[in-house]
């Protein structure tokens, strides 16, 4: 089945209103997304507090809701350092580098259905390209370049360290991150976020199961890709880049004031759409059991469902870095390259083979795939012990 | 899956007690020997207890203390004796609150409350002077405006003082040699001292027992032994 990609109607025609509709859903989502990320940030300090028995900030506001405000405006106020061996235009380059590709990810998402105001209808969504998800790999292919820049522009060796590692790991867990992404482009049949989720709003199996990506394509795709996005994001346990026992802080460790201020930004924000992200791809977006019909709810309660989904998967992103210790640089590498790539490759030639359709090919293909699959981890277990053995001789 | 136990532990962990003391809501109790802020103490009738002798001055490693001693003025004596603390400041930006001071002093006259709350925003409000240390009139610490006190927290002062003075004997703690502290009278002996007490009681009488030079005045009023010569 071939989707055609779904376009904004607002584009059917285009005058000054659509103009200024456009730049005025570019500035709510811009908001929306800032906001979002004081409140994660907020979030994830009371969260992680609960689980190491403490509060964390309550003070600033109720709650402790004012806090990631009072840091953002000290932040801001500091004096912004720069260390004298640094390459001046590139260190101030990189900061948005990794900002800017963090908040165009976002405006792929669909946060929820159609909006008709004056008139206009216009997708709750600020863009919908038809390469769809191909941009988010494109930005985070972008976004790399701002932590290599960042810790090769500092002129200091640590964030020479961090942004090594960093560039080594965000491409190997791209890979992964790929093949998982691969695999619900091919059950969607289309690369729109727009039809990616349209697609799952669907009731699925017996009727009563959502026909969400996640059930559809068994789960093996999803945490694949969860794993992987954990790393992508830099977040504990995969947290080489700015390991802070090791190397300070990592690729952003001379940056101070509005530099290092981005930098957190970014983090937050790919935390936040990268939660999104999975949102769209395996759990159905803003689709979910009750859809009203009536006019401020019917846009209302899509965006509801769409923003308990991203906090319950910033929840485990939280939860996960509570929970595990860091991981040492060759455990990442084998996690990516030997576990990730190989699981994913699997299974997108099996779900290759339903999706033709022949049980005979999806039987195949998996009794190929999963023969290939235990030769590799046969091979890399006698590897491993052979090492080990070398080493243990070595002594 | 080993690693799913962590998981279940974070988890549990989010319903348990927090640790956290809400700190400017409710406050921990302090230490038996905390060392706050000083003050300059008196006698019942509202003497001064500084003979501005300059003891403590000499002792302080910080050296943060400055003493001006001057011949009591006839008729209106601010402290019993020949001579009391013209000027007395203590500059709380070098103070590493050792308590030296206090032990050096003969008279008791500058002890240790427990008040640590205090904060300035310039250099010249973190000198107190005479006027801002010396106790009140019915024998309490004087609030300064920038100092956070609650209820209660003026009524216990160091308990290093207390097991030491005078002459460095535990013995006589609890000993009223003069007023009670602060107005509060005396505290009870700190725990598992008692021992160590009836120890050192021991040692005394056996002291006793020897013969040897006259006692300093000061001590002689302890009522322990009273006719100690």
């Amino acid at each position: 089945m071939i989707h055609l990609v779904a376009a904004d109607p607002l584009l059917d025609s285009v005058d000054w209103i659509t103009v200024l509709f456009v730049i005025i859903k570019a500035l709510v989502a811009m908001g929306v997304l800032l906001g979002a990320v004081l409140m994660t940030i907020w979030y994830e300090r009371r969260f992680i507090s609960l689980m190491q028995n403490r509060y964390g900030p309550q003070e600033a506001g109720p709650f402790g809701l004012g806090q990631s405000m009072a840091d953002a405006i000290k932040v801001i106020f500091k004096e912004a350092l720069r260390p004298t061996s640094a390459d001046r235009s590139v260190f101030r380059l990189a900061p948005y580098l990794a900002v800017v590709p963090a908040f165009l990810t976002f405006a792929i998402l669909p946060l929820g259905g159609s909006i008709t105001i004056a008139h206009r209808t216009t997708f709750l969504q600020l863009a919908d390209p038809p390469v769809g998800i191909l941009w988010m790999l494109m930005m985070s292919g972008i976004a790399i370049y701002g932590v290599m820049l960042a810790g090769w522009a500092s002129g200091s060796k640590y964030p020479l360290l961090g942004s090594v590692r960093a560039s080594a790991q965000l491409i190997s867990y791209e890979a992964a991150l790929g093949l998982s992404i691969a695999s619900v482009v091919l059950v969607t049949g289309s690369m729109s976020t727009r039809d990616i989720v349209t697609a799952q709003a669907t009731r699925g199996i017996g009727g009563v199961l959502p026909n969400w990506n996640i059930l559809q394509l068994a789960f093996v795709p999803f945490v694949v890709f969860l794993i992987a996005s954990t790393a992508e994001l830099n977040r504990p346990p995969f947290d080489l880049t700015e390991a802070d026992s090791e190397l300070v802080g990592g690729y952003m460790t001379e940056y101070s004031s509005w530099g290092f201020a981005c930098f957190y930004l970014a983090e937050y924000m790919n935390m936040i759409v990268m939660s999104g992200i999975i949102t769209t791809l395996f759990l159905g977006g803003p689709a979910g059991p009750w859809n009203p019909t009536t006019p401020i709810l019917r846009w209302l309660v899509p965006i509801i469902y769409f923003t308990i989904k991203v906090v319950l998967f910033i929840s485990i992103y939280i939860w996960i870095r509570a929970t595990l210790p860091r991981l040492r640089y060759d455990q990442l590498m084998d996690l990516g390259w030997k576990v990730l790539i190989p699981v994913s490759l699997f299974w997108l030639l099996v779900i290759a083979a339903i999706k033709v359709g022949r049980w005979q090919y999806a039987v195949g293909a998996a009794v190929a795939g999963f023969l290939g699959f235990v030769l590799l981890t046969r091979a890399i277990a006698v590897g491993a012990a052979r090492a080990e053995d070398e080493r243990a001789g070595k002594r | 899956m080993g690693f799913t136990d962590g998981f279940k532990v974070t988890f549990k962990t989010m319903f348990e007690d927090k640790v956290t003391t809400r700190y400017p809501h409710e406050k921990r109790p302090k230490p038996e020997r905390f060392h706050g802020r000083h003050v300059l103490n008196r006698y019942e009738d509202g003497m001064e207890k500084c003979i501005g002798c300059e003891l403590c001055a000499g002792v302080c490693p910080a050296r943060c203390i400055y003493v001006r001693g001057r011949d009591n003025p006839e008729g209106a004596p601010v402290s019993p004796g020949e001579r009391y603390g013209f000027v007395y400041e203590i500059n709380y930006l070098r103070c590493i609150h050792c308590d030296l001071c206090v032990e050096a002093c003969p008279t008791e006259a500058i002890t240790e409350s427990k008040m640590f709350e205090f904060s300035f925003t310039n250099r010249a409000d973190a000198i107190y002077t005479k006027a801002e240390l010396v106790v009140g009139d019915d024998g309490a610490p004087q609030q300064l405006p920038w100092e956070d006190w609650r209820p209660g927290d003026d009524e216990h002062t160091s308990g290093w003082m207390r097991a030491t003075a005078p002459s460095g004997s535990p013995v006589y703690q609890d000993k009223v040699m003069w007023s009670g502290e602060l107005g509060y009278g005396v505290r009870e002996p700190e725990g598992g001292q008692a021992l160590e007490v009836q120890e050192s009681l021991e040692d005394l009488e056996r002291d006793r027992a020897v013969p040897h030079g006259q006692l300093d005045d000061s001590v002689v009023e302890a009522p322990l032994h009273g006719d100690g010569h």
